[in-house]
C-alpha cells in the first residue's frame, strides 16, 4: 500500500481533434488553420499556384487588355434552392468580368467564417465554388480565410476577385449606346430574387423557383462572335432590369424605351413577386445579362443567345431611342407609356 | 397563376374603356380609396386612357400614409429600447416619424425585424422567451383580423413577452369625413376590394343613401378596375346611389364571417388621428381591455411624444382627395423618395410615390 499518487490513470488532456464546427483557432494560422485548409479548401481548387501555398500567384497572362473585378457576398440563408453562397460568388465574379467581353481566367476566394459554422455546410459550399469554377473554366489560384466570433458575420461572407483577358478589337462600354440600338436580354427575370426570397425566414409559400446563377463567359463569347458590334454588356444583379437600364441611359445620356410585354418572366415568379408586392423589374438576377446591340445586328445577337443553353429564353426586350436622355419608359401591355425607375434601396414586402 | 393574364389583358381592358369613354357625358370625380388601386392605375397607365372628363383622386387608404405620427414616434421610442425585438411590416420602416424612421433606429442597434406576417413576430417571441417582441399592428380592416389572431394566441398560450402596437383604422368614417367636408369634390367611389373582402359591403349601403353617391367595390387589376370605374360612371350619369359589388370573386355581401369574429372578438371602435387628416371619430381600432397584457402602448411607458409634422407637406389634403400629388409645390423638390417629408412619398402604395415612380415627366 503506497499513498504515492498513481501516475497510470492520468493522461495528457491534449486538444480534442475532429470538429465538426469551425473553431475560432481555425483562423489563427497554426495547425487548425493549415488542417482546414489542407482538408477542406485545397482539394477543392486543386491547382499548381494554389498548392504552393506563396503568398501570392505569380502567373503570366495571354496578350490583351485585363479585365479585373471584385464581389463580395453575403446572402440568407447559405443555401437556397438552385444554389448557395459559394455558386454565387464564383459566378458573380466571373459574370462580372465577362460583361467586358473579356474571358475570365483567374480568381480569388477569400473565406470569413462565422464561429460555430458547421463544416459539413463549409464542404458543401466549398463543392459547389468547385462545381462552379470548373463550368466557368477559372482556377482559384490565391485564397485567404478568417474566423470571427460568433455574431460577427452572418455564417460566412465570401469574397472573390477575378481576372480575365479582353481579346483584341472588343469594347464594351455602358456609356456607347446609340439611338436605334436593341436592347437584349437573355432569359427570364427575378428568378434569383425570389427563390432567396421564397425561403427566408417566415415566409412559407412552396414554390418551384429556382436561383438562375450561373456563369456568363460562354454565352457572351457566342454573342461577341454574332454580334461583333456589340456595344454593352451587364448583369442585372441588385436593383434587377430596371436599374441595369437606367444605368445604361444614364451613362450614354439616351433614352431606352422597353416593352413590357417583351420581358421573360416565369409566371410562377410573377406570382411570388404579385404576393409580395414586388415588381419584378426590380429584383435581382444572378445568370443573365442585357445586352445593348447595333440594331441590324439584333437578329443575330437573339439567335446566338437563343442557341445557348443559358440564353434559350432570351429576347429583344426594347430600344434606345432619341428621346429625353437618361429615360427609361415602360409600354405597358395596354399601350400606355410610363417611367420605369431605380428602385429606392431595400425592396420591402407591403402590408397589404 | 390564370388571374394575371386574365384580369391583365388588353382586348377586355380595350373594350371596357370604349365603353367607359362612350358612357361618359359630363365630367365626373371619382376616388379609388385604396393606395393599391392608385398604384395599380399608375402602374398599367389606365388614367391615361379614361376619357378626360373623368378625374380620378386617390383616396386614404394606404395604411402606412396614415398611421399618426405620434404612432411612429412611440414606435420608435419603444424599438431603440434594449432588450426589445421590434417588428413590422417592411414598407413601415421607412416612414418618417418627427426626427427618425425605423431603418435608422436599427442602424443605431435597435432590434428591428421585418416580418410577413403578426404569426411570424408571435414565432419570435415563442423562439426568445427572454426578450420583448412587439409587432406594429397598422392598416385598414385588411391586416386587423391577422393582427387580431396573433393576440388570440398569445393569450392562449400565455405568451408574456408578446405585444402590439395598435393602431387600426376603418374606412367607412374616412369616406364619410371626405364626403362632409365642404371641401369635398368626390362624387364616386371604387371601394377597396380587400378591404371589403373581410368587411363585405352592407356597412356601405347606408353611406350610399346618406351622401347619395355610388359606391363601387373593386379590384386591383385593369380589368377590375375598368370594371368598377365602368359601374361607378353609369351610376353616376343614371343619378343612382347605392352599392354595386364588382368583385365578386373576392368579396361577398357579408365578408369574411369568421374573420370579422375575431377583430371584434379583440378589438373595439375608437377614435382615431389620421396622420395629415386628424382625428376621425369611430375611426379606429384598439385593444379590449381583456386584450390588455398584449397592449405594448401600455407595456412601454415612453414618456410624452410630441409629434411634428414638415410644413411643406400636404399629404392630408391628398389623402382626402383636395389636391393631387404634383400639386404640392414640394413635390420632387424638397420631397422625394430619398427624402420625404410625409408618408405618401415613402409607402409603396402612397399616391405621391407613384406619381414620382411612374409619372414624374411626361414621358
Amino acid at each position: 500500500m503506497s499513498d504515492a499518487p498513481g501516475f497510470e490513470g492520468l493522461s495528457c488532456p491534449a486538444p480534442l481533434a475532429g470538429h465538426d464546427t469551425v473553431q475560432l483557432a481555425h483562423g489563427a494560422g497554426g495547425r487548425l488553420s493549415a488542417e482546414l485548409i489542407d482538408a477542406h479548401v485545397l482539394p477543392r481548387f486543386r491547382h499548381e499556384l494554389l498548392a504552393k501555398l506563396e503568398d501570392q500567384a505569380v502567373f503570366e497572362l495571354p496578350p490583351g487588355r485585363v479585365a479585373f473585378s471584385t464581389d463580395t457576398f453575403v446572402v440568407t440563408p447559405l443555401e437556397f434552392p438552385g444554389g448557395d453562397i459559394g455558386d454565387l460568388a464564383v459566378n458573380g465574379t466571373v459574370n462580372d468580368v465577362a460583361m467586358s467581353g473579356a474571358r475570365p481566367l483567374y480568381l480569388s476566394v477569400g473565406l470569413v467564417l462565422e464561429e460555430g459554422l458547421p463544416l459539413a455546410l463549409l464542404d458543401r459550399i466549398l463543392g459547389s465554388m468547385e462545381r462552379a469554377a470548373r463550368a466557368a473554366g477559372v482556377s482559384v489560384v490565391t485564397g485567404d480565410t478568417k474566423v470571427v466570433d460568433r455574431g460577427g458575420c452572418d455564417g460566412m461572407f465570401i469574397n472573390t476577385s477575378g481576372i480575365g483577358v479582353v481579346p483584341a478589337g472588343v469594347s464594351l462600354s455602358a456609356a456607347s449606346l446609340r439611338p436605334g440600338d436593341a436592347v437584349l436580354i437573355s432569359g427570364t427575370i427575378a428568378d434569383h430574387g425570389m427563390a432567396v426570397m421564397s425561403v427566408r425566414e417566415g415566409l412559407s409559400f412552396r414554390s418551384t423557383i429556382a436561383s438562375d446563377t450561373a456563369a456568363l463567359g460562354g454565352l457572351v463569347a457566342d454573342l461577341l462572335a454574332a454580334a461583333p458590334g456589340l456595344r454593352a454588356l451587364r448583369d442585372p444583379t441588385r436593383g434587377g432590369l430596371a436599374t441595369t437600364l437606367n444605368e445604361f441611359a444614364r451613362a450614354s445620356r439616351v433614352a431606352i424605351r422597353v416593352e413590357e410585354g417583351a420581358v421573360p418572366l416565369r409566371p410562377d415568379t410573377a406570382a411570388a413577386c404579385e404576393i409580395l408586392g414586388l415588381d419584378p423589374l426590380n429584383v435581382a438576377n444572378e445568370g443573365k445579362l442585357v445586352a445593348a446591340v447595333p440594331a441590324a445586328e439584333a437578329p443575330a445577337a437573339l439567335a446566338a443567345l437563343r442557341a445557348h443553353p443559358l440564353g434559350r429564353d432570351a429576347a429583344v426586350i426594347g430600344e434606345v431611342v432619341a428621346g429625353e436622355p437618361r429615360l427609361v419608359t415602360l409600354r405597358t401591355a395596354l399601350g400606355v407609356e410610363r417611367i420605369l425607375d431605380l428602385p429606392l434601396g431595400l425592396q420591402l414586402p407591403r402590408i397589404c | 397563376m390564370r388571374f394575371l393574364q386574365e384580369y391583365r389583358d388588353p382586348a377586355p381592358c380595350r373594350a371596357l374603356l370604349a365603353r367607359i369613354a362612350a358612357a361618359t357625358t359630363r365630367p365626373w370625380t371619382i376616388m379609388e380609396i385604396c393606395g393599391g388601386q392608385t398604384h395599380a392605375i399608375l402602374r398599367h397607365g389606365l388614367d391615361r386612357l379614361l376619357p378626360p372628363a373623368l378625374t380620378l383622386v386617390h383616396g386614404p387608404g394606404c395604411p402606412v400614409c396614415v398611421t399618426p405620427l405620434e404612432t411612429i414616434d412611440r414606435a420608435l421610442a419603444i424599438a431603440a429600447r434594449p432588450g426589445v425585438i421590434f417588428t413590422s411590416f417592411g414598407d413601415m420602416l421607412r416612414v418618417p416619424g418627427s426626427r427618425d424612421d425605423l431603418m435608422r433606429v436599427k442602424s443605431r442597434g435597435g432590434d428591428v425585424r421585418f416580418v410577413d406576417s403578426p404569426l411570424e413576430a408571435l414565432q419570435l417571441a415563442r423562439r426568445h422567451p427572454e426578450r420583448e417582441v412587439v409587432f406594429l399592428a397598422v392598416g385598414f380592416e385588411t391586416t386587423a383580423p391577422g393582427n387580431a389572431m396573433a393576440v388570440q394566441q398569445a393569450t392562449r398560450e400565455g405568451l408574456t413577452n408578446f405585444s402590439e402596437l395598435v393602431s387600426h383604422v376603418l374606412v367607412p368614417p374616412a369616406m364619410a369625413a371626405i364626403l362632409g367636408s365642404p371641401a369635398n369634390r368626390v362624387q364616386g367611389f371604387l371601394a377597396a376590394g380587400h378591404v371589403c373582402a373581410v368587411m363585405g359591403w352592407r356597412e356601405y349601403e347606408p353611406l350610399a343613401a346618406r351622401f347619395g353617391v355610388p359606391i363601387v367595390p373593386t379590384g386591383f387589376e385593369p380589368v377590375d378596375l375598368l370594371q368598377g370605374i365602368l359601374s361607378c360612371v353609369e351610376m353616376l350619369e343614371r343619378g343612382e346611389a347605392g352599392v354595386e359589388n364588382r368583385y365578386a370573386r373576392i368579396v361577398k355581401r357579408d365578408g369574411n364571417p369568421s374573420a370579422r369574429a375575431v377583430v371584434d372578438e379583440v378589438f373595439e371602435v375608437c377614435d382615431r388621428p389620421w396622420r395629415g387628416i386628424g382625428v376621425i371619430p369611430g375611426s379606429g381600432l384598439r385593444l379590449r381591455a381583456a386584450y390588455a397584457a398584449c397592449d405594448a402602448e401600455r407595456r412601454f411607458d415612453v414618456g410624452d411624444i410630441a409629434p411634428q409634422e414638415p410644413r411643406e407637406c400636404i399629404s392630408g389634403e391628398i389623402l382626402q382627395g383636395v389636391r393631387k400629388p404634383d400639386q404640392c409645390a414640394a413635390f420632387g423638390k424638397a420631397c422625394t423618395p430619398a427624402t420625404p417629408l410625409g408618408a405618401t412619398m415613402v409607402s409603396s402604395e402612397g399616391a405621391c410615390a407613384a406619381y414620382w415612380q411612374y409619372h414624374r415627366r411626361n414621358p
